[in-house]
């Protein structure tokens, strides 16, 4: 892969901080929504160069994150029954339920496989003919489409022994759901990458039309996220409410418009909880009357009740962009990755474990 | 700690060390022991041996740049080596499932032998036991090492001083990424290679070059970044690391930007790092640019004044980070 070292240029970042520096002194509240994002940021130690001015608020972005206990109660549940296999992203695997966690799970005897790609359950449920294959179908518009087409290839092929528990869950209807937060003050916001690829720009207008609060899609290099904010703080600066796109080498207006496709013929859209944040309208994905048969609750006849866990974790208000983890009262004393509370602990995106690895005053 | 072993207990980083702590050092607590070196250092009648044991459970068993054997026998070389002790002699153990090819057999024992010549050392002892199906995985390697630790020389993990300059022998990541993408055919293998290397004649040049080093560590299980935060807890310093120094081959950053990995926490088998006075660090670098094994070796950090126990990165956009002890396995991210 090229095109690495080209966003890292320590030279570049130097101007562009500079630049930052002379757009605006008023106080700028601006969130970035995606988990790679805060991880991004952390890692590069971007906050320590940025004007005092500039506060990032770390946003829902991560999609461990915001599936609700319910959900990894519910495939604890599916892991435990006779000749299933339960096949997930790296990520889910230590998020804890009510019962333990995959990974405890997976020590006790279940089959708790890591897959990189749901295209890999195709091969694993071909390879075990007796066995029912679950996959942990989560994450945002960037993975729904390669589920969409796991489905639509599961179908073609007649493959009766794959099953999806699907969370599916899309970002745009989420961030509504914060602007619309009074205690929330966002003046603006760092739109995820990945998500724009495939939808595209389109759907996050309804910020700057609505709502009056510019963004600027940027990518996760260090030169991206630092040209990303100084064409947010321009914006808001001049009170310029546009949706600007600054990772035009991945992103299109349109998006993706095969994988939209994808997600429309296997998809519908629906009301969908988010963990800590609660019922958003319109934010998750279900199969359509079509791919019923591939659904994991349907087949094993589980009646799915949403709920929320955890006591005393401040996941919601953390996810919301309200308080930052070391504002929470377990932080780095009960809760840490190796026995977190909340599913922000856990995934490699979440804003708690961005806090708990590289934050400096934390130590 | 939760009452069942997972595969975290194993990955090199918080919780294998809370597993030592909690369960091995309990019982087996002895001065020797909780040095912690990567090579016990014992006194036998005004001789000073060093001696250690590794095991291997790689799969796949054979990858780009080794296999399972090349690696049980670097391996065990290669903390002795960075004990500062010249290796002279190995055991082997083999655990091998029923059922195993003796074709892939004779080819492991072989790469053994031609690596054990590499190293200069004798493979004296081995055991052989075979067990059902399905209750290994393949084949297992168990080495045990025994040399002799070079007069005058005193290397351990508490050694390190301010004003020390840190150097590694080159590109980071390398086996870890390699036997990621070949374990999971992610299709990125492309020219990724495992480093699995012998690095006892690298650590002769060095030892050659300044022999006042006071720390040099392989960085295997958890990276560099595991190796340095215990380095750092030992000698009770602060670490600070230059990300823009830091050598990674370019197919090692493009795979673990895409799987959202930190190159500093992927393993390597042919890599270390070393602690030299600022005074001596040139020196030793020339020395380690010019063996095979260390041609693209780079200062990588330094040991800096603060007080505190912590490994820091100032990146390349001049912030800076912590770089914290690995914990649980490296998983890769959703999206």
């Amino acid at each position: 892969m090229k095109f690495v070292d080209e966003f890292r240029n320590n030279e570049y970042s130097k101007k562009l901080v500079e630049k930052l520096n002379n757009i605006s002194s008023e106080k700028i509240n601006i969130m970035e929504v995606c988990g790679t994002h805060t991880m991004a940021i952390f890692r590069y130690g971007i906050r320590d160069v940025l004007p005092p001015n500039i506060n990032l608020i770390s946003g829902p972005g991560c999609p461990v994150c915001v599936t609700p206990q319910s959900y990894i109660d519910t495939a604890i549940t599916l892991s435990e029954k006779k000749d299933v296999i339960i096949a997930t992203f790296g990520d889910m695997m230590k998020v804890p339920g009510k019962k333990g966690s995959l990974s405890v799970k997976k020590a006790e005897g279940a089959d708790v496989r890591i897959v990189y790609s749901p295209m890999d359950c195709l091969q694993m449920a071909s390879q075990n003919p007796c066995k029912k294959i679950v996959f942990l179908s989560v994450g945002f518009e960037t993975t729904a489409p390669m589920a969409a087409i796991t489905i639509m290839e599961a179908k073609k092929n007649s493959i009766s022994n794959l099953f999806f528990f699907t969370a599916h869950k899309i970002v745009p209807p989420a961030m509504e759901a914060l602007v619309q937060d009074k205690e929330l003050k966002i003046d603006g916001f760092l739109l995820p990458g990945h998500v724009c690829a495939i939808i595209g720009t389109k759907p996050y207008e309804f910020l700057s039309e609505d709502y009056y609060i510019p963004g600027v899609v940027t990518g996760f290099e260090p030169l991206d996220i630092l040209q990303g904010l100084n064409t947010l703080v321009r914006l808001i600066s001049k009170k310029d409410y546009r949706i600007e796109n600054e990772y035009k080498r991945i992103v299109k207006a349109e998006g993706n418009p095969i994988a939209l496709e994808y997600l429309n013929s296997v998809f519908n859209i629906v009301d969908s909880s988010w963990r800590g944040i609660g019922r958003i309208p319109n934010s998750g994905l279900e199969f359509n009357s079509k791919y019923e048969d591939f659904d994991a609750l349907k087949h094993f006849k589980i009646n799915y009740e949403e709920y929320d866990g955890s006591p005393g974790c401040k996941c919601g208000e953390i996810l919301k962009g309200k308080i930052k983890p070391t504002d929470c009262p377990l932080f780095k004393k009960l809760c840490s990755p190796e026995n977190p509370v909340g599913s922000c602990m856990v995934s490699s995106e979440g804003t708690c474990a961005a806090y708990y690895r590289y934050h400096k005053e934390t130590k | 700690m939760s009452d069942k072993i997972t595969l975290s207990h194993g990955s090199g980083g918080v919780q294998t060390n809370k597993l030592i702590n909690e369960v091995f050092f309990k019982y087996f607590n002895n001065d020797i022991l909780n040095q912690m070196n990567d090579a016990a250092q014992i006194d036998i009648d005004f001789k000073k041996l060093a001696f250690t044991t590794d095991s291997f459970v790689v799969n796949p068993i054979f990858f780009n740049g080794g296999n399972i054997g090349k690696l049980a026998v670097c391996g065990t070389v290669n903390d002795l080596a960075v004990s500062g002790a010249k290796p002279l002699y190995l055991t082997s153990a083999f655990i091998i499932e029923e059922g195993f090819s003796i074709e892939k057999l004779e080819e492991i024992v072989k790469s053994m032998a031609e690596e054990a010549r590499i190293a200069g050392v004798k493979i004296v002892a081995g055991d052989t036991k075979v067990v059902e199906k399905g209750n290994v995985d393949g084949i297992y390697i168990n080495t045990s090492g025994i040399g002799e630790i070079y007069e005058n020389v005193n290397i351990n993990c508490a050694n390190a001083r301010p004003g020390d300059v840190i150097i590694v022998n080159g590109t980071l990541g390398d086996h870890g990424m390699t036997i990621m993408c070949e374990r999971n055919k992610l299709g990125l293998e492309g020219n990724l290679k495992s480093d699995c290397a012998s690095l006892n004649s690298l650590v002769d040049t060095m030892l050659e070059a300044y022999d006042g080093i006071h720390v040099i560590r392989d960085a295997t299980r958890g990276g560099i970044a595991a190796v340095l935060n215990e380095i750092s807890e030992f000698s009770n310093v602060t670490i600070a690391l230059d990300e823009n120094a830091i050598p990674l081959k370019e197919e090692v950053k493009g795979a673990t930007e895409m799987l959202g990995l930190d190159p500093l926490y992927i393993a390597n088998e042919g890599k270390l790092c070393v602690f030299v006075p600022e005074a001596y660090a040139q020196k030793v670098l020339s020395a380690m640019r010019m063996h095979p094994h260390g041609l693209q070796a780079a200062i990588i950090g330094k040991v800096t004044e603060e007080m505190g126990q912590k490994v820091y990165l100032n990146t390349v956009v001049g912030g800076k980070r912590l770089v914290d002890m690995p914990s649980g396995i490296q998983l890769p991210r959703i999206c």
